[in-house]
């Protein structure tokens, strides 16, 4: 047995909300100069170019790479072996959102109540994911959301009958209906099977996994090259504006799932997909 | 570069620059324009805006996002004035984030424009001229715009640090509860935008995707 103090987790999540919302991950930084070696467009190039640009500001003036800084998403890795003390784990989780929105001079995009819309002033809370695992370790990762994206999102309940075509199709009509509105070039997250929730959860998870590294699984890795070439044919391009590069990696995320259904979220991300990763 | 004058008898970038000039210059997305304009626009400004013009705006803007147009629309069934002049202004759909002290504003990048696609055609009969924000708008916005002369801009989404160098002056006007969605009077230098749809109705997300489609 492990003994965890839970002000050490509100410390981490509030450093790692504001590291994620200035400073992309290295990955994503790669992806990016990557695209504007391969975009044909020179309106395309000229917006990629910005967008590096955009990152460097963000970085050596400490401006949020977006002002829309996110609803913070954290997934909670937690060791089986460890013990929290010194108060609620959940209540410290918020404490780190709210201090890291505060601190960091982060925009606070969160309302109260869905439908009577009242600012809560300091983007709590957060939506938390926890799920418990072998040892003694937490591994916290806070993945600020954008809405942009996250508006044009989807989820299809698909009949096993639709097969892998079904399933592509779901993923393009997705991208092309996001279009410019999803900032392009996007990420793709995809998940495929378990329940209505439970594929909406694989497809945000899919999101934190490093652009250009690929499912382990032979043909779900063809899957995610496929489908990222197609969405690159489509011609949406940087900032909706036309060009090669619309999105910079799908990486998709199966579990079973019940005879009867064939479950797909597609999550999309645009170009700032931010995720901050921390080992307790 | 294009000299030939644009005219608004058709809704095709292809008929009004020429065919053969569309062709040979369409692939490099050389149809567009560099121009440099003073808010408030004229009704002159607007009318000679062509979607694909890259257009850097100076002066003063408003920014207003959906809990700004919602309180707005209220106002205006209530009968009552707005807190803004709408004539030849610019609304720029966009929440910052805090600035830090001593500086303007935070990031400053625009928010997604259909959200605000039920409250624009009201406004732009009004006389609002401009807006500036990111993604495709309504068919019932781009009457709106045809009607009264008006241009949607796009401005780079998820670029807010950048655009946010643009911006010398923020002050808060309307609706300081709102938070981030308060109406904040802006004062702009060169503030980049490009034009993605005129005051002819031509939407430059349909044409562009068009050119680098390989499907």
């Amino acid at each position: 047995m492990r003994n965890i103090q839970v002000n050490e987790i509100a410390k981490a999540v509030r450093e790692l909300c504001i590291e994620a919302n200035y400073q992309l991950s290295p990955d994503m930084c790669r992806a990016l100069g990557e695209a504007r070696k391969k975009e044909e467009s020179p309106l395309g190039k000229q917006i990629l170019g910005q967008l590096e640009e955009n990152l460097e500001i963000a970085q050596t003036e400490e401006i949020p790479i977006c002002q829309d800084t996110g609803m913070a998403v954290i997934f909670m890795e937690i060791g089986q072996e460890v013990h929290f003390e010194g108060g609620s784990l959940e209540e410290a989780i918020q404490e780190g959102v709210r201090c890291g929105y505060r601190d960091g001079y982060l925009r606070k995009s969160v309302v109260k109540d869905p439908l009577i819309r009242e600012n809560t002033k300091d983007n709590t809370p957060g939506v938390i994911h926890y799920s418990i695992v072998l040892g003694d370790r937490v591994k916290i990762t806070v993945a600020p959301k954008g809405f942009g994206s996250e508006n044009m999102s989807r989820i299809f309940m698909l009949k096993p009958a639709d097969g892998m075509e079904g399933v592509k199709n779901a993923v393009l009509t997705a991208v092309k209906d996001a279009g410019p509105n999803a900032c392009p070039p996007m990420v793709v997250g995809v998940g495929i099977g378990g329940t209505f929730e439970k594929c909406a959860l694989l497809a945000k998870q899919a999101l934190t996994r490093p652009a250009g590294e690929h499912s382990p699984v032979a043909y779900v890795k063809e899957m995610e090259e496929e489908l990222l070439e197609r969405i690159n044919r489509t011609g949406i391009g940087p900032g909706g504006l036309g060009g090669s590069v619309t999105a910079f990696a799908v990486n998709i995320n199966t579990y079973p799932t019940h005879i009867a259904g064939l479950p797909v979220a597609v999550n999309i991300c645009c170009h700032v997909n931010r995720h901050a990763v921390r080992e307790i | 570069m294009l000299s030939c004058k644009p005219s608004c008898s058709t809704g095709n970038l292809s008929l009004y620059y020429g065919w053969d000039l569309y062709l040979s210059e369409a692939k490099g997305m050389e149809i567009n324009m560099e121009k440099y304009l003073q808010m408030p626009l004229s009704k002159e400004d607007a009318a000679n805006l062509r979607a694909g013009d890259y257009v850097y705006l100076t002066g003063i803007m408003y920014t207003a996002r959906d809990a700004a147009h919602k309180r707005m629309q209220e106002t205006l069934e209530a009968g009552e004035p707005l807190p803004i002049v709408l004539q030849g202004t610019v609304i720029y759909y966009m929440g910052p984030s805090p600035a830090r002290s001593g500086r303007p504003i935070g990031s400053a990048g625009p928010t997604t424009a259909s959200r605000m696609d039920k409250y624009a055609p009201a406004l732009l009969d009004l006389g609002l001229l401009g807006m500036i924000g990111k993604g495709r708008r309504s068919l019932a916005v781009r009457d709106a715009v045809v009607r009264n002369g008006a241009v949607y801009f796009a401005a780079v989404g998820g670029a807010g640090a950048l655009l946010s160098k643009a911006v010398l002056e923020s002050e808060v006007v309307a609706y300081e509860d709102l938070g981030t969605e308060a109406i904040r009077k802006l004062t702009v230098d060169k503030f980049p935008v490009i034009v993605c749809m005129d005051s002819c109705g031509t939407d430059l997300y349909e044409i562009s995707a068009e050119q680098y489609r390989k499907e």
